[in-house]
């Protein structure tokens, strides 16, 4: 990480919506539900974001708003990791039908649209809170991790080490998980912050289209009444814009530290290309030699 | 004295910039003669195919060229310094002139393209004016020349095998008809059989069109059969350089004496087979003085501290070591 | 051929695991829709078309699971996907009908576009490593992270109101009649613009960061540097030994991303009131429109299929290794 200016950023920009996640709703200045009279007010000191129709205070809702998002993004992170490293792993160290049945398995759930499948599942739930919105949206996106992690395992287990480790009799279990797994922790973690993203994506835009947590509230929902009460038509550019640039920020962050994993994974990728002035050409390597001397 | 095509002078290649810059070539001097075959031999990180790359400058991100010159003589008598070359006069230069044959032909050939596509599109850039029939017609001599059918011409590399298609990697080197061609282990992908019959081809194409080889291998052996000279490097630097039979025969640094017993003779008297102990060192904290004294059997209380240049120790020998007192030129 | 045959063999299992699943999920929903819906419709539903939702919800409870699952698939083979509960008492398949030529016309189109557009600029920018070009990524990253609808919601406050050329909602002028005339289909093209340019900036970022990265990666291979070696011209090594070889890895990614990103682009139709099956799935879940639900997330999931077994086809072409010629 010394060396990573992108993923520091980005890790710091993690920290600091992980702690609005925590204290953001005793923070918020406003009850985030609470009418007034100031309807549809412009941003002034006394509602930073303005106010909506019914006078609520729009930077409260999406200070609130926060620990769902944070929390939503951070259980479906989990689940899928976990579900695609136990379907990835086994896929990639199982030879065979077994192995091959885990990684259609993993491919159908890729192909299928995840989007509305998460539309018609959680529509059709009979109650639909942040844990289970979080749920669906984990045990549906752990597939494209298990992809990566199964053509991972792959290689990794006709490596010498693990061969001999197997020569040696040593148990699966054990080499699955000494041998293994320790080589895999980049790509989990970047798959992780990866179905974190997705996963808030996911959330706000069910929320949007007016699936979430009863009686809560996260930018979509915010976004949702947004929509709803025609703020666009109104001229009410407040109502709709912080909350979307708190998700562009939060993506961003999230980006960030992925793209650091992905460069300490890919020598390749790190553009130190262009260290003081110097233009690292493919093809035509630089020539820096002092003339004078 | 044979006329001189190939001269490199001072030359220093490293990896990245500022405090994380490696040196991995280091104040090189070479020659390479007409019609000769040069070896270049070392263990791998000894610098040898960073020095061939960096010459010719197509040593990939983050490699840079921090020093020295590489002059090359024409056939008309006049010298450039390929270092100094504006970039078109120098992709014009490539392969017409100097061409190279990389190390691990599996990944040398574009795998999504035909073979005919990648013989004739270097003919092309070179001659755009020959009618497409002829250079047909030379991609086809080509194959030929280097014993593949010429009905495999459209195929894609991977229905070939691991030596045709380092065959049709030397095709393709001689397609422009260079003066010198570089061979960056040619051979060491192959299995041994394969690799003899390449090598005995190489041999015969060398009598017949006369170009010269720098040819870079970790296969000493290898070297004393087929080369002229050879230079062997260690940690960036040539540290003896001499006609192969004298070298052979009596390798004066400690180093090469070590290269030579690693190895089965495949010729010759008999050597024990002993190795060199320990490893190259980490180019990032290179020892002191001469660099390969801490594996060295016979340092002396000088080589850790002073680094010895190379120099002419009798005729036609050259040796970086404080064991064989050189005149510094 | 065998190649695709295998693929055709996933996409079948796909469509059989997609059927499942629909089958399984509304066994899910509290209560008894269908009850509810004809107590709204006071009796005005055919014995048939109840039939048809009961065989739909599973609700049928005197067979069992075995027999449901069958009359299920059955049912879904004569193409009834049931009646939908909004537009009643119109069938599911004819609402999906009236939306999915507006969403295969907005969505496909500009996914594509955008696909052609981001991998020649990612080649672009990878090529150009170290220059100018790499300032471009952080704007790409930051505008990849954007979710689609809420970009266009920026478009139409931005671009839309009283006098602009942009129309803020709809994919025509109301009033005119769906036909092959020129007023109609300029009305069209003007309504898509701000949508398809929506979908365009948001899609064509991710394109371009990872055929960027995958340019990286391959510069450095060793054909390329061979190519350079060759002494062959700048544009012949970009086009015909990097960007090629990058491109395969995209095109197989562009297949596996579909499902993602048209997920996304729906929601584009629903900021601009577009038709399309985008919308439709908006009000299915405002209605709690079950069987329309089902009836897009099967036709999405065809269509997605359908793509992904183009882009097979794509790949075979551009991929020597994958054709096994005999």
């Amino acid at each position: 990480m010394r060396h990573n200016r992108k993923a520091f950023i980005g890790l710091v920009a993690l920290g600091v919506f992980a702690v609005l996640a925590v204290v953001g709703p005793w923070l918020a200045p406003f009850e985030p539900s609470m009418r007034s009279n100031a309807l549809l007010q412009p941003p002034s000191s006394e509602h930073w974001f303005g106010t909506t129709h019914l006078g609520q205070d729009i930077f409260s809702q999406v200070l609130a708003g926060t620990r769902s998002v944070v929390f939503v993004g951070a259980v479906a992170g989990i689940v899928a990791t976990v579900l695609s490293v136990l379907v990835g792993v086994t896929a990639g160290y199982l030879s065979g039908s077994a192995g091959e049945g885990l990684s259609a398995l993993s491919n159908v759930f890729l192909v299928i649209p995840a989007l509305p499948l998460i539309v018609i599942i959680t529509s059709s739930l009979p109650e639909t809170s942040n844990l289970t919105i979080a749920l669906v949206i984990g045990l549906t996106s752990w597939a494209w991790n298990a992809r990566v992690l199964r053509a991972q395992t792959l290689s990794l287990r006709r490596r010498d080490y693990v061969e001999a480790a197997r020569a040696n009799g040593e148990s699966t279990w054990r080499i699955v998980l000494f041998e293994i797994l320790p080589n895999l922790y980049a790509v989990i973690a970047s798959g992780f912050v990866g179905t974190v993203l997705f996963a808030v994506i996911s959330e706000i835009t069910l929320a949007f289209i007016g699936v979430s947590d009863a009686g809560g509230w996260n930018w979509g929902t915010v976004l949702y009444w947004a929509q709803s009460q025609q703020a666009l038509a109104q001229g009410a550019w407040w109502w709709f814009v912080p909350a979307g640039l708190a998700i562009a920020l939060l993506g961003t962050a999230l980006s960030l530290v992925n793209f650091g994993i992905d460069e300490y994974v890919n020598p390749r990728l790190r553009t130190r290309s262009s260290l003081r002035g110097v233009h690292m050409r493919v093809g035509f390597t630089p020539v820096l030699i002092k003339e004078s001397s | 004295m044979k006329e001189r095509i190939l001269d490199v002078r001072g030359l220093n290649v490293g990896y990245g910039l500022g405090d994380d810059a490696v040196r991995a070539v280091r104040d090189v001097d070479l020659t390479l003669h007409k019609g000769e075959v040069l070896g270049l031999a070392g263990e791998s990180g000894s610098g040898k195919s960073t020095l061939a790359y960096g010459m010719t400058r197509l040593l990939p991100p983050p490699g840079v060229v921090t020093g020295g010159e590489v002059l090359y003589h024409l056939e008309d008598g006049s010298s450039v310094d390929l270092l100094r070359l504006p970039d078109a006069d120098l992709r014009r230069l490539r392969w017409s002139e100097i061409a190279i044959v990389f190390q691990g032909a599996i990944n040398s050939l574009n795998p999504v393209q035909r073979i005919s596509t990648q013989l004739v599109d270097v003919l092309k850039a070179h001659s755009p004016r020959t009618p497409h029939r002829l250079r047909q017609d030379r991609a086809r001599e080509l194959l030929t020349l280097v014993g593949i059918a010429t009905d495999r011409l459209h195929s894609y590399p991977h229905q070939l095998s691991g030596g045709m298609r380092q065959r049709v990697m030397i095709a393709m080197a001689l397609a422009l008809q260079p003066r010198v061609v570089i061979m960056d282990e040619p051979t060491t992908a192959l299995d041994v059989v394969v690799q003899r019959q390449i090598l005995r081809t190489l041999v015969d194409l060398r009598e017949r069109l006369g170009f010269s080889v720098v040819f870079i291998t970790h296969d000493l052996s290898l070297l004393v059969e087929f080369s002229d000279r050879i230079a062997i490097m260690y940690a960036g630097r040539v540290v003896e350089e001499a006609q192969s039979a004298d070298l052979y025969r009596t390798p004066l640094h400690p180093y090469s004496d070590g290269l030579l017993r690693s190895f089965p003779a495949l010729k010759g008297p008999r050597r024990d087979l002993a190795g060199i102990p320990g490893s190259p060192p980490d180019l990032r904290t290179m020892p002191t003085g001469c660099a390969f004294h801490p594996r060295c059997p016979r340092a002396l209380d000088v080589c850790d501290s002073q680094t010895p240049a190379l120099g002419q120790s009798r005729q036609n020998r050259s040796v970086a070591c404080w064991l064989h007192p050189v005149a510094v030129p | 051929m065998s190649y695709l045959l295998k693929r055709l063999g996933f996409y079948l299992l796909t469509v059989w695991a997609a059927v499942t699943i629909n089958f399984f999920v509304p066994r899910m929903i509290p209560g008894d829709p269908v009850q509810a819906l004809i107590t709204k419709q006071r009796g005005q539903m055919t014995s048939e078309a109840v039939r048809s939702l009961y065989v739909l919800f599973g609700l049928d409870k005197d067979e069992s699971l075995a027999s449901q699952y069958f009359s299920y698939l059955g049912q879904l083979l004569r193409g009834d996907l049931g009646m939908s509960f909004t537009f009643f008492p119109s069938p599911v398949a004819d609402v999906i009908g009236d939306g999915l030529p507006w969403t295969v016309g907005l969505v496909g189109i500009t996914t594509v576009i955008g696909f052609f557009l981001g991998t020649a600029a990612g080649a672009v920018v990878g090529w150009r490593r170290g220059t100018w070009a790499d300032s471009l990524i952080p704007v790409t990253t930051f505008v990849s992270s954007i979710p689609y609808f809420w970009l266009g919601l920026v478009a139409i406050a931005l671009l839309t109101g009283p006098g602009s050329f942009f129309p803020a909602s709809g994919a025509y002028e109301i009033g005119l009649v769906p036909n092959w005339d020129w007023q109609f289909i300029g009305s069209t093209v003007q309504h898509g613009l701000l949508p398809a340019f929506t979908i365009l900036v948001s899609s064509v970022s991710g394109w371009i960061l990872s055929m960027r990265n995958m340019m990286v990666t391959v510069s450095s291979d060793d054909y390329v540097t061979v190519a350079h070696a060759k002494g062959l011209p700048e544009r012949r090594v970009m086009l015909a030994y990097a960007a090629r070889n990058a491109l395969l890895p995209n095109v197989s990614g562009f297949a596996l991303a579909l499902g993602f990103i048209v997920g996304g682009t729906l929601l584009v139709e629903i900021v601009f009131s577009y038709p399309g099956l985008g919308l439709q799935l908006f009000q299915a879940v405002g209605a709690k429109d079950y069987p329309l639900l089902q009836g897009i997330f099967l036709i999405i999931t065809l269509s997605v299929l359908l793509a992904n077994l183009l882009a097979d086809v794509a790949y075979l072409a551009l991929d020597p290794r994958t054709r096994r010629e005999a």
